[in-house]
């Protein structure tokens, strides 16, 4: 029971790595928004699974918090919002994939090898979660550090979030009022870049942040 | 007294060279009518293959003047090295006599080796279509080799071995347990296998003489038996991924060695039936998808690195928990 239970959660965090790389994959913004949403859905599935394993009832809250807010209001948010951006048909050019696809596979070695080296002593289950939420927040770094499109930002910045969930609930005894409070400073900070979206766009008549170089008199 | 072991492994060795070789222009047409069928076209019949290759080798061979000796021998060096890889994979028995060889790495070096002196022999004529499906032919298989490599590790992580009657008993056995990185392992071999044999998003193999086509290109200057030579090894690669795949993943009912006759029998039953789904599927993927531009077949190819590599990094993490 505890190898196949091991094995549940080792194959939900795997996911969850790989559904972060498809992120990086992704040139559309409809279709990244849609790997997002599926991205929720996965961390909500393994923090549902650690609920169950560890038999901590409020670990199912968290879940039910991320499939609502994560996976279902934020990208048809998300959705609507590009649409009325008048966005969603574009296609991100900056991005390289290849070059971007070897340096994510790089952070994900780079974060198993620390935290397996760093966590000799701890519990099977959290050092299997802290090696992949690791990854998933060096992969949402690197999100947000690749993409000119402010939207992609915000994804790169919801799947790093994504990320310090799948940590939080790997260590046990995690307070809920902590997780309920970052729960909702996403969303409060969704809304507030939300809103920035918009004013970005009414100034520049964009949303790629390349246009802001020029503003600061960067340009190259 | 004979050992009877050496007996059995012969027999079952040679039955599945046989085997492979008269099945492989079957799955061939089987892709073919069933691609037919879902376009509603009445398409070739299921022989049609078989007849084909009949027909090419009663033909003159026709040898272009510019044509070195290496242009001649090709075809065969190619038809070998594959019909040998394709007889070191499992197909319906696991007690081969070549087993203690047949390892993933040497597969693939043979695979390697026939790609190989194929696109040295487009190059030869001369001819400026040679040259474009070479030098695409070596542009995606230094792509595909990598992540082949990584599948292997993948494998060989699981299974503690590169044998692949070893792996295909590891796989069988309970202990294997739900990893995602056998998942993984799965989708890059299949990208990889599509890759390696010029199927649709990569290649369109039904085409001649378009500005697309890698494959095809290559062999555009054989003719006659040299041809059907040529066609009858890409038959049999086709196999041997389809066989590569059964073998490591889905490993049901092959017959360990020393096991009677009927279990055999059944195993190759199975092992039929496999390849017609395999076909089939196939078949149905190929009509759904649009043949993807050149320059974006690296991204397709990144991906399956990416998984095989993922998958090994899994593995690593699960192990030394």
């Amino acid at each position: 029971m505890d190898k196949l239970a091991l094995d549940i959660a080792h194959f939900l965090a795997g996911s969850l790595v790989l559904v972060s790389l498809m992120l990086l994959y992704q040139d559309r913004l409809p279709a990244l928004l849609n790997v997002f949403a599926f991205q929720a859905i996965i961390l909500a599935l393994s923090v549902a699974w650690q609920a169950y394993v560890q038999g901590a009832s409020d670990l199912y809250l968290t879940a039910a918090i991320t499939l609502s807010v994560k996976a279902i209001i934020i990208p048809v948010a998300l959705h609507r919002m590009i649409r009325r951006l008048g966005i969603h048909r574009e296609v991100e050019t900056a991005i390289n994939i290849g070059p971007t696809m070897l340096a994510g596979l790089g952070l994900v070695a780079l974060s198993v090898v620390v935290i397996l080296r760093v966590t000799v002593n701890a519990d099977v289950f959290a050092r299997e979660d802290l090696a992949f939420a690791l990854s998933v927040v060096l992969l949402g770094m690197l999100m947000m550090v690749t993409r000119r499109n402010a939207v992609s930002q915000v994804v790169g910045f919801m799947s790093l979030e994504n990320g310090l969930i799948l940590a939080a609930t790997g260590a046990k005894g995690m307070p809920f009022v902590v997780e309920i409070s970052v729960a909702f400073s996403v969303l409060i900070a969704f809304i507030v870049i939300g809103i920035f979206l918009f004013r970005i766009r009414e100034r520049f008549d964009t949303v790629d942040l390349e246009a802001m170089d020029d503003f600061r008199g960067e340009s190259r | 007294m004979i050992d009877t072991s050496l007996i059995d492994g012969l027999s079952i060795q040679v039955s599945q060279m046989l085997l492979v070789l008269l099945l492989s222009p079957l799955l061939t047409g089987l892709v073919r009518k069933v691609k037919a069928r879902i376009l509603r076209r009445r398409g070739p019949p299921l022989l049609q293959s078989y007849r084909d290759l009949i027909r090419l080798v009663r033909k003159e061979a026709i040898v272009a003047e510019s044509a070195s000796w290496l242009f001649r021998i090709v075809p065969y060096i190619v038809f070998a090295t594959t019909w040998v890889a394709a007889a070191l994979v499992p197909t319906f028995a696991t007690g081969l006599l070549f087993s203690w060889s047949a390892d993933l790495i040497v597969i693939i070096a043979l695979l390697g080796s026939a790609r190989f002196f194929l696109a040295l022999a487009g190059m030869d004529v001369g001819t400026s279509f040679g040259g474009i499906g070479s030098s695409r032919e070596a542009m995606i298989a230094t792509l595909a080799e990598p992540a082949l490599m990584m599948i292997v590790f993948t494998l060989a992580l699981v299974a503690g071995s590169t044998q692949l009657s070893t792996v295909a008993g590891i796989m069988l056995s309970p202990g294997v347990g739900l990893r995602v990185s056998i998942g993984m392992a799965l989708v890059a071999l299949v990208i990889v296998a599509i890759a390696e044999n010029a199927r649709m998003p990569v290649d369109n193999p039904a085409t001649h003489l378009e500005l697309t086509m890698v494959h095809e290109a290559m062999v555009l200057e054989y003719s006659g038996r040299h041809l059907a030579l040529l066609e009858l090894s890409s038959s049999l690669k086709l196999l041997l991924y389809f066989s590569l795949i059964a073998c490591v993943f889905v490993p049901w009912s092959l017959a360990p060695a020393g096991a009677p006759l009927h279990v055999h029998l059944i195993g190759a039953a199975v092992y039929v039936a496999k390849l017609g789904v395999a076909g089939i599927l196939l078949a149905v993927f190929e009509s759904m998808i649009a043949k993807m531009r050149v320059f974006r077949v690296p991204d397709l190819l990144g991906a399956a690195f990416m998984l095989g590599f993922l998958g090994t990094l899994l593995l690593f993490v699960s192990r030394s928990l």
